[in-house]
């Protein structure tokens, strides 16, 4: 499943995965260094642009998670989220 | 009167938090010791948002006012992160740390210490706030009392760094135990809400070194809210912002700003007076508006 991270947004915003089923997100940033944290799942990766960031989980429980970036990246930066929805 | 008798009998509502053991025998000295300094944080100084706070110039000026007006001034004043609102343009930026600096200077308490947040520092590694308030990390002693400023805001990663945390770790090598010890920090050194990006990457490494030390608090910002916490036995209090408030960790599905309250204006924002004392250990805590009611 393919995110892209560009100031300020994640598209698409919101991805559905399923419970128990192991997932790959490939994530490509277009200006700056991005990241992606899943604290939920206890995943994140930098996301540099030009190198596309896989980041390999299985989602272990139900419901609608935010991931962030975490990396500093200007005025819009705490705005930058997406959404997982791991359904059954 | 001396100022505590004051506080206690006009009962201003302090919060006394004391930190560890009762201090080990006459190791410090006397109620001489006794002190207090003020902390303002997250002043976001170039912040524009009418719906947030339709004062963004003027709550800064008026809170320096405010302890302008204190009966008794603090013996320091610290400044502990986000002086300025980020921008990708570095003359910009400069311009904002600039006119910063320049409202600090009417303080009337010519002891004021300041620190980056990330909105300051994150974009260029701490170069435009070098360059005008110098090091992002450093330490002092005050009447017995070790304050420690941890930079965990120039990496754009929230990461103190290795370098850092061996200076940390050289800085508390030279402390007694039971040496009384500040950590200054902009960011939470714990994982308050990492959902929120509430956190420090490394925290986890300063606070194993720290842990050793039985009198450690650490004072920061960058919540824009009071918050009280505690990792084992070290404190750690978050103090109100001086630009808009922010929401309870977790307690809305975003991070959005409060907004500003007509009836309720400069809710939320203010500051707050530490009272250091030495015996038994204790931190004093008492919350300030910007706007007396
Ligand atoms: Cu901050
Ligand atoms: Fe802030």
């Amino acid at each position: 499943m393919r995110i892209a991270a560009r100031k300020f947004v994640y598209l698409p915003q919101e991805v559905t995965l399923k419970k128990g089923v192991p997932v790959v997100l490939e994530f490509t940033a277009e200006d700056v260094v991005m990241g992606f944290n899943a604290p939920d799942f206890n995943v994140r990766a930098d996301i540099v642009p030009g190198q596309p960031a896989r980041v390999r989980f299985t989602p272990d429980k139900l419901g609608e998670f935010t991931y962030l970036c975490d990396i500093f990246c200007g005025d819009g930066h705490e705005r930058m989220t997406g959404l997982l929805r791991v359904v059954a | 009167m001396n100022r505590r008798n004051f506080v206690k009998l006009a009962g201003l509502g302090g919060v006394v938090f004391t930190s560890g053991l009762a201090r080990g025998a006459g190791t410090y000295g006397s109620s001489q010791d006794e002190f207090f300094f003020v902390q303002l944080s997250d002043t976001h100084w170039g912040f524009q948002g009418p719906a947030v706070n339709p004062d963004a110039a003027g709550t800064l000026p008026k809170a320096i006012a405010a302890v302008n007006a204190l009966e008794t001034q603090p013996d320091f004043v610290v400044f502990t992160g986000d002086l300025t609102h980020t921008t990708d343009d570095p003359r910009e930026r400069r311009r904002r740390l600039a006119e910063f600096r320049d409202l600090a200077r009417g303080l009337k308490n010519p002891n004021v210490r300041f620190m980056p947040g990330e909105h300051d520092a994150a974009l260029d590694d701490g170069a435009a706030y070098r360059e005008l308030f110098g090091p992002t990390h450093y330490a002092f002693d005050h009447k017995g009392v070790h304050f420690i400023a941890l930079d965990n805001v120039s990496d754009r990663a929230a990461r103190i760094g290795e370098e850092q945390l061996g200076w940390l770790k050289a800085d508390l090598e030279k402390r007694k135990r039971d040496e009384r010890i500040v950590v200054l920090a902009h960011r939470p050194l714990f994982p308050l809400y990492p959902q929120w990006d509430w956190a420090t990457r490394d925290g986890e490494q300063a606070l194993e070194l720290l842990m050793p030390y039985r009198n450690v608090v650490v004072f920061y910002g960058h919540i824009h809210q009071e918050h009280h916490y505690k990792t084992g036995h070290i404190e750690h209090h978050s103090a109100k912002s001086l630009i808009f408030p922010l929401p309870a960790p977790g307690s809305m599905p975003k991070r959005e700003p409060i907004k500003w309250d007509p009836a309720q204006p400069y809710r939320g924002l203010g500051y707050r007076e530490v009272e250091a004392e030495a015996g038994p250990v204790a931190y004093r805590i008492t919350e300030l508006p910007v706007i007396k009611a």
